[in-house]
């Protein structure tokens, strides 16, 4: 119980934020056609913010599964950093660690890092995870079941999606101390889109921009976000 | 999509995630370091993909009307300087959203 009490406390600053997305997520979802069961279902499996969001138009532009793996892969590759400062704490976890690591968000991760070690005992983890994740489908099952029946227009609400990456973006670009990833990305994408057009850019863009931050790797050190 | 093709797309989708988390617990066994353009890919990756996102998001805009490209590009210069003034994740993802919705459903 005081352990449930003390997860609680930790994770209140996601829960508003999780209601919130999960609900935007449901709300697209349901005007993708989708019924607040696959909202639900998804958030249970995924538990990705960004990526679900990018899950919805990926469904409904029929996108190939070889693009949606590639795309996931790379739009998550941020995660490999969590699980690699995580590798010495999680080990101490048992059993609970694959919970943990499944459930890595970038919220779960930010609440986790402000843990003192001390206080980072298994059953506080698999709380913190499992409250988060909680969050996270209730807000999106809400918003499915919300999406059909929103009592007003609701063109023009899959905005939230675009906003949403922007401000990652300009968090991404306030903490970081160089901005060539971040131009390189921009570069190469408004590049290919205007070679290949809407339908055809993105996975070409994503190669050439992966190719080229490799290729400059040798040339300049590049500092990644501050820690 | 079908019901059987949506439900495959989400469990790729699903795999895929798990395996970017669960990655640096695989690789890293005991000693030793994980490959250095792993850790780097890691660091840079994230930034280059946003932005790729951000082009995602508004790859159907288009210079033919201002119908085409004023509400988008009005409502992300608000969603940023709402975030450079607030840094408020929320405040900049609502207010920037009903601007839109406010742009295309009424003035454009």
């Amino acid at each position: 119980m005081r352990d449930l009490k003390f997860a609680f406390h930790r994770t209140v600053p996601v829960m508003f934020g999780y209601l919130f997305l999960g609900f935007a997520f449901g709300v697209l979802m349901a005007q993708a056609g989708y019924s607040a069961l696959w909202c639900g279902l998804a958030s249970i499996v995924i538990f990705a913010g960004s990526m679900q969001f990018l899950l919805v138009e990926l469904l409904s532009s029929g996108a190939a599964l070889g693009l949606a793996a590639v795309m996931t892969l790379l739009i998550n590759s941020r995660h490999l950093f969590y699980g690699l400062s995580f590798i010495e704490r999680f080990k101490r976890l048992g059993a609970v660690r694959h919970y943990a690591t499944f459930a890595l968000t970038d919220e779960t991760y930010s609440v986790l890092c402000a843990l003192p070690e001390e206080l980072t005992t298994p059953r506080r983890v698999l709380l913190i995870s499992l409250m988060d994740h909680l969050y996270w489908i209730a807000g999106s099952v809400l918003g499915g079941l919300a999406g059909a029946a929103l009592p007003f227009d609701t063109t023009g609400l899959d905005f939230c999606m675009t906003a949403f990456f922007v401000i990652i973006f300009i968090e991404q670009w306030l903490s970081s101390k160089s901005h060539v990833p971040a131009l390189t990305g921009l570069c190469s994408a408004v590049l290919f889109l205007a070679l290949l057009g809407p339908d055809a850019f993105i996975l070409p863009s994503l190669i050439v921009t992966v190719a080229a931050l490799l290729a400059m790797r040798h040339f300049a050190p590049m500092g990644g976000e501050a820690a | 999509m079908s019901a059987r093709d949506s439900l495959i797309m989400i469990l790729v989708v699903a795999l895929c995630t798990y395996v970017t988390r669960a990655l640096p617990f695989w690789l890293f066994r005991g000693s030793g370091e994980l490959p250095k353009a792993v850790t780097y890919l890691g660091k840079v990756l994230p930034m280059a993909v946003m932005a790729t996102l951000v082009v995602y998001c508004l790859r159907s805009t288009s210079f033919q009307s201002a119908a085409l490209f004023a509400p988008q590009l009005i409502a992300v210069a608000v969603v940023a300087a709402l975030h450079v003034w607030r840094r408020n994740v929320l405040l900049s993802m609502f207010g920037g959203t009903a601007v839109y919705m406010f742009l295309v459903q009424t003035i454009f």
